[in-house]
């Protein structure tokens, strides 16, 4: 890549596909840029964007459940209109404001190997 | 200060970063490890730890006062109430 992908970059690549699927970034942007950001941070650490609030095995097979966007945003999207990070939300959820999140884990605890 | 609480987080996670934030923010005398920062050994030590306190192994996840109360997540109000602040 000859040009740094930056936090802002990679919300306007993602935005094209996502938005349309019904996927929206939150509008809450002291929320979705640091999470941009540490999807970058993860790019770099481990070689794919694992989701910023899990903690990742390291590698790819093993985390592909965690790779963003995660097998879990979908339904947790439909239960609570935003996926655990809170990176993606629905389109009603950010017509309202919203304070501190905090939905419960989905990815079962075994998925972390130690 | 005597340290009332431990932090488990991860340096990469929103609700983490606020949490700490918070914590910071009110003078709470903690114990920060970022557990994503941690290989081998020590991360399977911290884990063994986390998983006595919150089996679901997620972040952030605060104990305080040595196990008396247990938080998963950034709940403001939850830790408002454990700390009395």
């Amino acid at each position: 890549m000859s040009e740094k992908m930056t936090a802002e970059k990679l919300y306007e690549m993602l935005k094209k596909i996502q938005e349309p699927r019904g996927f929206y970034f939150n509008k809450d942007m002291s929320i979705t840029i640091p999470l941009l950001e540490s999807l970058l941070i993860n790019k770099d650490e481990y070689g794919y964007m694992a989701c910023p609030c899990r903690l990742p095995n390291g590698d790819f097979d093993k985390d592909r459940d965690i790779v963003c966007p995660c097998e879990y945003r979908d339904p947790d999207l439909e239960e609570f209109g935003t996926c655990y990070c809170g990176l993606y939300v629905t389109e009603e959820y950010n017509q309202e404001e919203h304070g501190e999140v905090a939905i419960p884990e989905r990815r079962p605890p075994e998925k972390i190997l130690v | 200060m005597s340290i009332e609480c431990t932090l488990y987080a991860l340096s990469t996670c929103i609700h983490c970063r606020r949490m700490k934030v918070f914590l910071e923010d009110h003078d709470v005398a903690f114990d920060n490890i970022f557990v994503d920062k941690l290989r081998g050994d020590e991360r399977k030590e911290i884990l063994d730890k986390i998983r006595n306190y919150n089996p679901k192994l997620s972040f952030p996840t605060l104990v305080v006062k040595g196990g008396e109360c247990i938080i998963v997540g950034f709940h403001k109000d939850k830790v408002e109430e454990a700390l009395n602040l």
